[in-house]
């Protein structure tokens, strides 16, 4: 859905990573800044991972979680944003699995 | 992104209220802007667009790369009036993806048997309005015939600016309405905000095809809309 999100999502990730703020836990918010070509989620989209490596919504409908996830633990540790890029062009996205011939940038940053 | 930020989201998205997160790809940095309280400027007219369009992206504004994050309140469609083409609307804009809200003051239509799972409150508009009020992300559709019901709660919707309002009867039907409302005092450019006859014209004959009629003419005003354009307008 390219304008309004028409749907609410069943868990939202802002508001749960609002709730694992307030209880303390450290937090990595992940979010679709831009797609092209058959991107499985839409801008916009988030990913929120806490420093156990629980993690709440999606960025691309499973395909590249698994690496957003693991460099959320580098950003959780040390505070900086980072800029990451996955497409079939990309053979590290490829590996990681972003199937669908869409390519997606996502960016990753600490809460707080 | 500062917890401030994530807080104040948060909140706006509990109480329906349009806000963008902005994020300076550059440093970092973030801030929430709710809807009507964008700054003036390159990125002010950046954030406008992307009110009205939805659309969230990455823009460049005053030399600076920003990501705009748009949340905007899911629609809501509020059926006044738990007929027949309730029964047959409620489900189908359910599909859709609205949030549905039924409201009818005669319990004998208001009745949760007839529309199982679906937010129905047997009470008058003015009084449910009042506590769960309506705002330029409802869309409201008055289908009791009955002016005592229908004509609050179309004035209440003029006067949120909600992005859809239609009202089921003839054309004279709704004539006679026109004048009702005139003499209420509601202005002439807010009374033809009115959608009337209701629904696309289809050739619509049994409830669920004027359901259909209805629906879709939601979805075109949805989609079409022009939300910040129209708040001034509202009566």
């Amino acid at each position: 859905m390219s304008e309004i999100q028409i749907a609410h999502e069943p868990r939202d990730p802002l508001m749960i990573a609002e709730e694992w703020m307030k209880a303390g836990k450290d937090v990595a918010v992940a979010t679709v800044v831009e797609t092209w070509g058959s991107a499985p989620r839409p801008v916009g989209s988030h990913l929120v991972i806490d420093s156990d490596g629980l993690f709440e919504g999606s960025v691309s409908g499973g395909c590249v979680e698994g690496a957003v996830v693991a460099e959320a633990a580098e950003v959780i540790a040390d505070g900086k944003p980072r800029m990451l890029e996955f497409g079939v062009a990309d053979e590290t996205a490829w590996r990681v699995g972003l199937s669908c011939g869409g390519r997606i940038k996502v960016y990753v940053e600490r809460l707080g | 992104m500062d917890p401030h930020s994530l807080k104040k989201l948060n909140q706006c998205r509990r109480e329906r209220r349009a806000a963008i997160l902005v994020t300076d790809l550059g440093d970092g940095r973030d801030r929430v802007v709710v809807e009507g309280d964008a700054p003036a400027g390159e990125l002010g007219e950046a954030l406008g667009a992307a009110f009205r369009s939805g659309k969230s992206g990455t823009v460049e504004a005053d030399g600076r790369n920003f990501f705009l994050n748009v949340y905007l309140p899911p629609p809501r469609l509020v059926m006044i009036g738990a007929v027949h083409i309730s029964q047959a609307l409620a489900p189908m804009a359910g599909i859709a993806g609205f949030d549905l809200h039924i409201i009818d003051p005669r319990t004998a239509f208001a009745s949760p048997e007839r529309f199982p799972g679906i937010r129905l409150d047997a009470e008058w508009p003015e009084d449910v309005l009042k506590r769960s009020p309506l705002d330029a992300y409802c869309a409201v559709a008055a289908l009791t015939h009955d002016p005592k019901i229908d004509d609050p709660a179309l004035k209440a919707a003029l006067e949120a600016g909600c992005f859809y309002i239609g009202a089921l009867g003839s054309r004279k039907t709704h004539a006679k309405r026109v004048e009702r409302l005139a003499a209420a005092g509601v202005p002439m450019s807010a009374v033809e905000r009115i959608r009337a006859p209701i629904g696309l014209s289809i050739g619509a004959a049994s409830p669920a095809e004027i359901a259909v009629a209805v629906l879709a003419e939601v979805i075109e005003a949805l989609r079409s809309r022009g939300l910040q354009a129209r708040k001034g307008e509202a009566a």
